[in-house]
């Protein structure tokens, strides 16, 4: 059984409609937050642990488990702060953008009751540079809030005083990374923090900060209204909720719509998609979770539930759920190749291992792409990219490295066939002689 | 990383933006943007800062606008920072034009998801017309960057011009957008895609059918 409009939570997704205030609130949102605040932090967090929602930025932990780990008194003055990442960066993520641009009072009603909770004074809202017009949206949004008393002094009558800010970026992927944003919170590059100590301890200006996706904050509200038990009904287990799925790339209509977790992917493609450009015989591989996560070959995708635990199991992982679909007409290693460069333009350079193994992958790939290589260089390739992932401070040197393991994982004859290929035509002399 | 250089510091320049002051409107808004952080913590407000002075730079040039070091100075001065915090700043963050581009700013994605769509044919459409990665055009009117995802997969390819996304574009759909703005017209921004609102499956949604015609509150269904 799939997921019905009723049980869809941004039912403005596509922007038919206002995204003003009362529009919102006909559509159900801002109502009577002051009860929602009344039931109390600790209600609030419990109820966001029994609906089993997993943070949407990614990394899929416990958004309610997150939010506990935060003091619940200050003892030496300390503030407490939100920050809701609307960096969206990844290669493949584009909802936080529809949701930013034509749902925004979920978000910050989610900020107000999420912030609430966890005890924090007020909200930032890192969102990316480039959603311009999505940053004018929000600041109006949050300018309605205001005026209406929604948010500010006695938040929505509550009698809890919750500021709501909007930071813009200004183009650096690395900001998605929780410290990172803080460092450019703070007005500085983006670069990540060690950790410890955590950002429930010490985050934004030293102060405890939770930093949560856009997602998971602007579901918030209507879990709560609805229930743990209603948002926990779908999905397989672990896997609960319902989701902003976005396909790209070779599929016949490209789209993002919201659907149950665990929806196989067959059913997800076919019903929301159109198919496969050229047919299900014509799938070669998917990204299913943004450039991040590791290629799956069509075979083992086709029906593979997509949740985070599914899609571990097929050696990759759910990510942003941003789906990137790849026909057999893709040039398959430079794709990879593409995304190595991307990791190469957005290392930060703090690290060595990063900074100079983006680079170096990156062109190891484009001489893979046209075959100008030696097979064993595909082995060292791989060993490199194991130099690289788990030796960095932050997750970029595991996600730069993580395609091209998929890549050779999957797609190593295809790689030794444009080796054999290119020094036949360019060196045959040389092949003869290592023979 | 990327590769970026600051445009050398000349005598030239200091003549030209030694004198950057924000205008009355600006200080206004800079003075609003660091009232959002907390008391003593003013230099969080350095990016917002930077995107205001880069804006008021390109109103006076009728470009996109840059930061010319005299205009970095005028940033830190004005939030008590060094200067080289500032550069850092604008050095690390791509949207910060550190020379001085076209009055459009033509950012065309690259990445992946575009690419599989067709982005190499609008670059090479973009090349066409003369415009070369990294370069102002020589009638003033264009620089050509590749920029990395922009985060419209769904309604890909796409190109950034200033401060507006165009979609679903075609070499044709691209040629009318830009064509369009060298007349001095606004092109419709978001899709190109006749028919299509937003990132809604193309030709009608799948999901959420009710709300195309009006805005329905599903509450009742609950």
């Amino acid at each position: 059984m799939s997921l019905q409009d009723k049980d869809r939570i941004f039912t403005n997704l596509y922007g038919f409609q206002d995204w003003g205030l009362k529009a919102a609130q006909a559509r159900g949102d801002w109502d009577d937050t002051k009860a929602l605040i009344a039931r109390g932090n600790d209600a609030i967090i419990d109820e966001m642990k029994a609906s089993g929602l997993r943070g949407r930025g990614g990394a899929g932990f416990p958004t309610g488990l997150k939010w506990s780990f935060m003091p619940k008194e200050s003892k030496d003055g300390r503030p407490s702060f939100l920050v809701i990442n609307a960096d969206e960066s990844e290669p493949g993520s584009c909802k936080d953008r529809e949701i930013i641009r034509h749902d925004p009072h979920k978000l910050i009603e989610g900020a107000l009751v999420a912030g609430f909770a966890m005890r924090a004074r007020a909200a930032y809202i890192y969102i990316r540079g480039e959603y311009i017009r999505e940053a004018e949206t929000l600041q109006k949004a949050i300018d309605e809030a205001y005026a209406a008393g929604l948010i500010g002094k006695n938040a929505s009558k509550s009698g809890y005083d919750f500021d709501v800010f909007m930071h813009r970026g200004a183009g650096a992927y690395i900001c998605g990374e929780e410290t990172a944003m803080i460092e450019s919170l703070e007005g500085k590059k983006g670069q990540p923090r060690l950790k410890p100590p955590f950002p429930a301890g010490a985050g934004l200006y030293g102060c405890p900060t939770t930093v949560n996706n856009v997602e998971s904050i602007a579901v918030v509200p209507t879990i709560l209204r609805r229930g743990a038990s209603w948002f926990s009904s779908f999905g397989n287990e672990g896997n609960h909720g319902t989701k902003l799925f976005q396909i790209s790339g070779h599929v016949e209509k490209p789209c993002v719509v919201e659907e149950e977790m665990s929806i196989p992917f067959r059913e997800l493609i076919d019903k929301h998609c159109g198919g496969i450009t050229g047919g299900w015989d014509n799938l070669l591989a998917v990204i299913p979770g943004g450039s991040s996560v590791p290629l799956v070959p069509a075979e083992q995708i086709m029906d593979c539930p997509m949740d985070f635990d599914g899609l571990k199991a097929v050696g990759s992982g759910l990510g942003t759920a941003a789906v990137i679909v790849m026909d057999k007409s893709t040039d398959i290693v430079r794709a990879i190749s593409r995304i190595s460069y991307f990791y190469k333009h957005e290392s930060c350079g703090q690290c060595t291992p990063c900074r100079e193994g983006t680079g170096w992958m990156w062109r190891m790939m484009e001489r893979l792409r046209t075959g100008d290589a030696a097979i064993e260089e595909i082995d060292m390739l791989q060993q490199v990219t194991k130099q690289v992932e788990g030796h960095t401070i932050c997750a970029l040197g595991d996600a730069a490295a993580w395609p091209i393991q998929g890549l050779i994982k999957h797609f190593r004859p295809e790689l030794e066939r444009r080796i054999h290929e290119h020094n036949a035509q360019f060196a045959p002399e040389t092949l003869e002689a290592a023979e | 990383m990327a590769d970026r250089h600051l445009a050398p510091d000349t005598p030239e320049l200091r003549e030209r933006w030694g004198n950057f002051a924000f205008t009355d409107a600006n200080k206004a808004k800079a003075d609003w943007h660091i009232a959002k952080y907390p008391e003593g913590r003013q230099k969080s407000a350095v990016m917002p800062l930077l995107d205001l002075a880069q804006r008021q730079v390109g109103e006076e040039t009728d470009t996109q606008g840059w930061l010319p070091l005299p205009v970095m100075e005028y940033v830190a001065d004005y939030l008590d920072m060094p200067v080289i915090r500032v550069v850092e700043v604008a050095t690390f963050y791509f949207m910060y034009n550190l020379v001085p581009v076209g009055k459009f700013h033509v950012q065309v994605c690259g990445t992946t998801p575009c690419m599989l769509r067709g982005s190499d044919d609008i670059f090479s459409a973009c090349k066409k017309r003369g415009m070369e990665k990294g370069k102002v055009s020589e009638d003033g009117l264009w620089t050509l960057t590749e920029v990395e995802c922009m985060g419209n997969c769904s309604t890909a390819p796409m190109v950034q011009i200033n401060d507006g996304n165009y979609e679903d574009l075609t070499v044709e759909r691209l040629d009318a957008v830009l064509d369009a703005l060298a007349a001095g017209e606004q092109p419709k921004e978001g899709t190109q895609e006749p028919g299509r609102r937003t990132s809604e499956p193309s030709g009608g949604p799948s999901t959420l059918k009710e709300m195309v015609t009006e805005n329905h509150d599903y509450r009742g269904d609950w």
